[in-house]
């Protein structure tokens, strides 16, 4: 550190004979870290209900995603049979007796609206219930955390092999470890891109290396990006890099539920002996079991805060503390910010927002319903030509043209009758094909086929702009499809 | 620096700093970061050498650093065009080979032909017959029913092989003269020529003019364009009873082709385009819906 003598202070008269000395303090705010280090969690095993909760919803969420793959689901020859499949050579979302083209993607968009405005509900009512039960991050965490303690023991366990210097067997400790957390991660890779593909032929496939390169390619990325998030970064995740915990600030209010320690009950907080009166004191004992347990590293006493996942391990942590001291359940648990603050305040659920989300949903979950219930099994959209916008014969008479494109989503070849509406004495063609009224057009089995439709009309009929109808007939079944266009002739 | 932030407090709540930013009574936590972001950060700059080294990254005076994976946009563009041309190629040797009867009847084939047409009409024949193939004046509507030189795929291949005054040999060759500028006709017979013509598509004209005009006609059009107007493809002499005219149908239309003479010009393509693309483009251009 470098010193440098400043002038002195030249003050005319009764100058102290104070050295000034310009040097600054090592830990001034501007010299502190611009970076964090990151402080390693040990969070102790801990039983209870929300625990055994969090086990059963770990296991079905778990079983759902490494098992979904394998059900199977009849559709008929030469159709895939798996019951969810994202057929993309095929351009099919196959999900059990839903059949979805690249042109329905709205359905997987009103999918996603309603997946979105049910977790506002739910973060609405009972606050992050999504982090600390469902997500991904969460579930796939503490399946890491199970192996971590299997192997390295608990907490306590857990922090004395860190203490420990390198030696053979901590090396072969740790290994060990990585290589389950790598195994699960190449499972749920592994998992992800039977989606994509017929489950049984592929891990066959995998297995004799007979995959294609993008299947290993997934796998990798999941593999790398699993063993990372679940087992290196854990709580990183949720604090940097999630925006989750930013945005269902907005959706909460004062009314909604999250894990939560009651200072009144609580404070003035201190270690307590067995015999002691409870008289002039606060049920907390200082323990800090609910500290221990937390994933996160934090105190919930501490108030409500953007690292919180609500995941409630420090409600059955705290509740277990409680039934030995002999206290009642409940200085930590799922109550409103204002059930917090009065102590006595029930939540209400009715509220401007929950009543809004769930009226949503229902809009939402009907229009879907509804529109899936009706999918056309035939669909016809028709272009007319806009260059030429028409075309004059030699006999003077105007024609149209337009391209036909028939969906025929049926898993059958189909046979169509095609008919104008709306324009009397108008000609029918196909272009290259035959002449006439009653042409056939067909279609293959689930495809879409194209053709060029034109309307030939006397030149006195055709003068400016008027509208008229495509009626397409199913041949067999008597489905319809009908499509408005117009027809163009010179003038307005 | 002894630069101290206007407002910056320690903040009790989170035990950490504030930046001095207040908006609206919300003040900004001054966080830190954490390191591993930091090692991130430098995890891309070690990436983006690494980039360098393999991919094309700088550019140089005349030419550019091309990476030691030897990777290049154009060249991937190079290849996927050949693995098309590649694949295409069975079909467009089928499509010369064949009759158009044949490929008529092969519906994948017929779909490639008028595909494949487009798009050679789209590069070769737009300028001038339009996008749309609607033409212009002076410049043949090939969606119409009418046609100068015939209609039939045989007929429009052919017009496209050999062209219109153009440099091949066999090109085809109509002849309307300047009856007006070279004095073939005199004015008041092209007078009378005009109302003449007019009448032939039923249009309004003056009767005593017309009745001259039909002697004139017989005398020096009927040659080319037949005795009732009607036009003779062989020869490339348009129908002048019906409603298409390649250069106007008015009454000044007509006469300024009569004083002036007309002569489009169409380039031969035999040689500058493949057999298949020839018949393609016939194909496409017969299927736009005037074909015969």
């Amino acid at each position: 550190m470098s010193e440098t003598k400043a002038n002195p202070r030249s003050a005319p008269s009764g100058a102290y004979e104070v050295e000034t000395v310009a040097v600054e303090a090592i830990n001034r705010a501007e010299r502190r870290s611009l970076y964090a280090r990151r402080e390693k969690i040990y969070p102790r095993r801990v039983h209870g209900t929300f625990r055994r909760v969090k086990w059963l919803i770990m296991l079905v969420t778990l079983a759902i995603y490494y098992g979904a793959p394998w059900l199977r689901w009849q559709r008929g020859a030469g159709l895939p049979d798996q019951a969810i499949l994202l057929d993309f050579p095929g351009q099919r979302f196959y999900f059990f007796f839903i059949e979805i083209w690249p042109d329905e993607v709205y359905y997987v968009t009103g999918l996603l609206i309603l997946a979105a405005l049910v977790l506002f509900l739910v973060t609405s009512i009972a606050g992050r219930v999504w982090c600390g039960y469902l997500c991904p991050q969460t579930v796939w965490v503490d399946l890491f955390l199970v192996v971590e303690r299997a192997v390295e023991g608990d907490r306590n366990a857990r922090m004395r092999l860190d203490a420990q210097p390198w030696s053979l067997a901590k090396i072969a400790r740790k290994s060990f470890k990585h290589a389950i957390w790598l195994a699960i991660a190449l499972a749920t890779g592994g998992a992800w891109v039977f989606y994509f593909a017929d489950a049984p032929m592929l891990a066959r496939q995998l297995v004799t290396l007979e995959a294609p390169a993008s299947a290993y390619v997934f796998m990798g990325l999941f593999t790398f990006m699993t063993y990372m998030l679940g087992g290196i970064a854990r709580e990183q995740v949720c604090i940097y890099m999630c925006p989750w915990p930013r945005i269902q600030a907005g959706l909460q209010d004062e009314q909604t539920l999250a894990v939560s320690y009651h200072p009144l009950r609580g404070e003035p907080r201190g270690a307590h002996k067995k015999g002691e009166s409870w008289e002039g004191r606060g049920d907390c004992i200082d323990c800090n079991q609910c500290v221990v347990v937390c994933p996160m590293g934090i105190d919930i006493r501490d108030g409500a805060q953007l690292e919180c996942i609500n995941c409630a391990l420090c409600i059955d942590a705290c509740n277990t503390v409680m039934d030995k001291v002999g206290r009642p359940r409940g200085l930590i648990s799922y109550d409103s910010h204002a059930g917090v603050v009065t102590g006595a305040a029930r939540p209400r659920l009715l509220r401007a927002r929950t009543v809004l989300y769930a009226a949503l949903i229902a809009a939402v979950g009907a229009v879907m319903l509804v529109g899936l219930m009706t999918r056309a099994n035939l669909e016809v959209a028709i272009e007319r030509d806009r260059n030429p916008l028409f075309v004059r014969l030699s006999d003077g008479s105007i024609r149209n043209g337009y391209t036909l494109k028939i969906l025929n989503k049926r898993h059958d070849a189909r046979r169509y009758a095609l008919a104008v509406e709306g324009m009397s004495g108008a000609r029918l063609d196909l272009a290259g094909r035959a002449a006439g009224t009653d042409f056939e057009l067909s279609a293959p089995a689930d495809r879409l086929v194209s053709f060029r439709v034109l309307v030939t009309a006397g030149a006195q009929a055709a003068a400016g702009t008027r509208s008229m109808t495509f009626v397409l007939t199913d041949k067999a079944s008597g489905d319809t499809a009908r499509y408005r266009s117009t027809f163009r002739g010179p003038g307005q | 620096m002894t630069d101290q932030r206007p407002s910056s407090r320690h903040d009790d709540v989170t035990g950490q700093e504030t930046t001095g930013h207040v908006w609206d009574g919300i003040e900004e936590l001054d966080a830190p970061l954490p390191r591993w972001w930091l090692w991130v950060f430098y995890a891309t700059i070690v990436w983006s050498i690494g980039y360098w080294i393999l991919m094309p990254a700088w550019p140089l005076v005349a030419d550019y650093t091309k990476g030691m994976l030897g990777y290049s946009q154009r060249d991937t563009v190079a290849r996927s065009i050949e693995t098309a041309r590649a694949s295409q190629a069975p079909l467009a040797r089928r499509i010369a080979a064949m009759s158009y009867d044949q490929i008529r009847a092969d519906a994948d084939l017929i779909d490639f032909a008028v595909r494949g047409g487009r798009s050679a009409f789209a590069v070769n024949c737009s300028q001038c017959h339009g996008a749309g193939a609607a033409g212009a004046k002076g410049y043949p509507n090939l969606n119409d029913d009418d046609w100068l030189w015939g209609g039939t795929l045989a007929d429009i291949e052919k017009t496209i092989r050999v062209g219109i005054r153009a440099s091949h040999p066999d090109t085809r060759n109509n002849v309307m003269a300047a009856y007006g500028r070279d004095g073939l006709l005199k004015p008041e017979q092209i007078g009378d020529v005009v109302e003449y013509v007019l009448s032939l598509s039923s249009r309004g004209s003056d009767a005593g003019a017309a009745a001259r005009g039909a002697t004139v006609f017989r005398e020096t059009c009927a040659a080319c364009h037949g005795p009732d107007g009607k036009g003779r493809q062989d020869m490339g002499a348009p129908n002048l009873t019906d409603a298409i005219w390649l250069f106007g149908g008015a009454r000044e239309d007509i006469r300024a082709t009569l004083q002036a003479g007309r002569g489009g010009v169409m380039p031969a393509w035999q040689g500058r385009l493949d057999d298949a693309t020839i018949k393609s483009l016939a194909i496409y251009v017969h299927a736009l819906g005037g074909g015969k």
